[in-house]
């Protein structure tokens, strides 16, 4: 049997006194489309920098992918928490692509011809490859995440992590995000952690859910958490989980 | 032309010449990170902080490149330290830099030595290069584009995107202070030719100029590098046939080539760039809803 893609074992996390969460037990399996929700603060974003293994926990076990989590691994995608980028920045679309590829090694120089292409078929694969000479400062917020999302996508990844992928967007860069994640899913079988304050645009494909409740992250299946009065506590404010005639979920 | 060729047979313009170009050429390459890296206020606050450690190495009798090197790397490592918080970042330097500054000015009242030298550590008398000068700047020139080589990769990923940088392996913070180390020591060597009230129009206005050109990372390096080049060629032949200092007219060369350029190009974000650059505006494609069959397998993977 595989290992989960992530496991925390009563983790906590404390900055200085400050006790962010604690007793986070939870597993994400293997091919979960997972969603992390929470109220603004509660944690997220330290979460997922425990992931990656940018911070380490001040109490208990996580595992990644079947090993203790480390930086620098290749299996991982982050498309983080920003807003956009600066609009002076003088590099090229495919510029940082490219550095999603060789970035990280010594050096000087570009990639070679078969770097480009693997920087030109991440680019396609995110519809942007007319887009790829332009400076990335002129893309819009939703080609912008598309970008980092094709930047993540070289690599063969096994777990994507995406934090406020849709924030700033309209409905119609909401659907191609989703559809990005979507096809990493099934065709990659990579596992989707995906952190969200508004769970309308991923409501109908996650499989699993992490949430951040009274200082501590829960996992649960959609059936629990999706419930008018789960959602309403953790929004701290009444809200409606309704489902519509063909099937389909919404909440307001 | 015969007139300006047969001045080369004298030392000291051969000294102006090479000192110039190794100078240009490192601060034009360092340049496009200061930019691109929103360092201005750093490299500025470096090169007055290199006033000081100039002036104090004088009032000691010590070397004076040595004594900028040790003041402006120390200071380096100090901003370094203070992260990439941009506002944070520059109070903090600002409150240390008007300290040091201080100490510059008491370290020229306490001595004599200094009379006339402090005028050439600001302004820069680029005349007025020894042998030996040229041989440290060289060495130090060298060894800055080495480096900056070396780590010229993970450098452009730090600065365009620490976050995912970071993730991928990028030691992000240690790549940031090891840049402010070589602009330190360009600073400090640069101060012969330019000085330090004037280090800008070789550090940040060519490489401001080249990033308005384009946005191809290695292409605008290299045009901050040619124009920081000329600015010097070019000063250096204009203060041949007028008797005006020749930092004057590197920096009046620099900011004539960063005027036409704002003149005559619009900036790249501005439509009238984006269209000119692509004269057919394909329509854009949705995403698609799968990936390409041949997939990129990595090394790992
Ligand atoms: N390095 C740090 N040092 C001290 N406190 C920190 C640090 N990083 C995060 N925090 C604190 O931890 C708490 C959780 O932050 P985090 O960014 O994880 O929240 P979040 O759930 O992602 O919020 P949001 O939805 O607003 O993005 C915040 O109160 C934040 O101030
Ligand atoms: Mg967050």
């Amino acid at each position: 049997m595989t290992a989960p893609a992530v496991r925390f074992a009563d983790v906590a996390v404390t900055f200085g006194r400050r006790t962010i969460w604690r007793e986070a037990t939870f597993t994400i399996p293997r091919g979960a489309f997972c969603a992390l929700i929470g109220p603004s603060g509660s944690g997220k974003t330290t979460l997922l920098r425990i992931i990656l293994g940018e911070l380490r926990p001040s109490v208990g076990r996580v595992e990644v992918l079947g090993a203790p989590p480390r930086r620098g691994n290749r299996a991982i995608g982050l498309v983080p928490q920003r807003g956009v980028l600066l609009d002076d920045l003088a590099i090229r679309a495919r510029d940082l692509v490219m550095l999603g590829l060789n970035g990280h090694r010594w050096g000087f120089g570009g990639g070679n011809a078969d770097d480009r292409r693997r920087v030109e078929r991440a680019l396609d694969a995110v519809g942007l490859l007319d887009y790829a000479d332009e400076p990335v400062g002129t893309l819009s917020g939703g080609q912008q995440q598309r970008l980092f999302i094709a930047q993540a996508l070289l690599d063969r990844l096994e777990l994507l992590l995406l934090d406020e992928p849709f924030a700033n967007l309209d409905v119609k860069n909401e659907h191609e995000i989703v559809a990005l994640c979507r096809s990493v899913h099934r065709e990659q079988g990579a596992t989707i952690v995906v952190v969200t304050h508004d769970l309308n645009p991923v409501l109908n494909v996650i499989d699993h859910v992490v949430y951040v409740l009274d200082g501590r992250p829960r996992e649960g299946s959609i059936d629990e958490v999706l419930t008018t009065e789960t959602l309403s506590r953790l929004y701290g404010t009444p809200v409606q989980a309704l489902r519509a005639a063909d099937g389909s979920m919404f909440i307001r | 032309m015969d007139h300006l060729v047969g001045l080369f047979q004298y030392d000291f313009l051969r000294h102006a010449v090479l000192a110039g170009t190794i100078v240009a050429i490192t601060a034009g390459a360092l340049g496009y990170f200061v930019v691109l890296r929103q360092l201005s206020f750093a490299a500025h606050a470096l090169a007055h902080i290199g006033f000081s450690g100039a002036t104090g190495a004088v009032w000691l009798g010590l070397n004076l490149v040595a004594g900028m090197v040790a003041f402006t790397v120390a200071a380096a490592i100090g901003i370094g330290a203070l992260g990439d918080r941009l506002r944070g970042r520059d109070v903090a330097i600002g409150t240390v830099l008007a300290f040091v500054t201080g100490l510059g000015y008491l370290f020229v009242s306490q001595t004599t030595r200094l009379a006339g030298r402090a005028t050439s550590i600001l302004f820069g008398d680029l005349l007025a290069i020894s042998a030996e000068s040229v041989v440290v700047t060289a060495v130090l020139g060298a060894l800055s584009v080495l480096v900056l080589g070396a780590i010229y990769r993970p450098l452009l990923f730090a600065s365009v995107d620490p976050a995912v940088a970071a993730t991928r392996g990028v030691p992000v913070r240690l790549v940031g202070i090891g840049f402010l180390i070589l602009l330190a020591i360009t600073v400090s060597t640069s101060v012969q030719v330019v000085g330090v009230l004037l280090i800008f129009a070789l550090l940040v206005t060519p490489a401001a100029t080249a990033q308005r050109l384009t946005a191809h990372p290695g292409r605008s390096l290299a045009l901050s590098v040619v124009f920081a080049v000329v600015s010097v060629w070019a000063g250096l032949v204009l203060a041949v046939l007028i008797p005006w200092p020749p930092s004057f007219f590197i920096t009046a060369v620099s900011f004539a080539i960063y005027l036409l350029v704002v003149w005559r190009v619009p900036s790249l974000g501005s439509p009238i760039a984006r269209s000119s650059r692509r004269t057919v505006k394909p329509p854009s494609r949705p995403a698609r809803d799968s990936l390409p069959a041949e997939r990129p397998t990595s090394p790992l993977g």
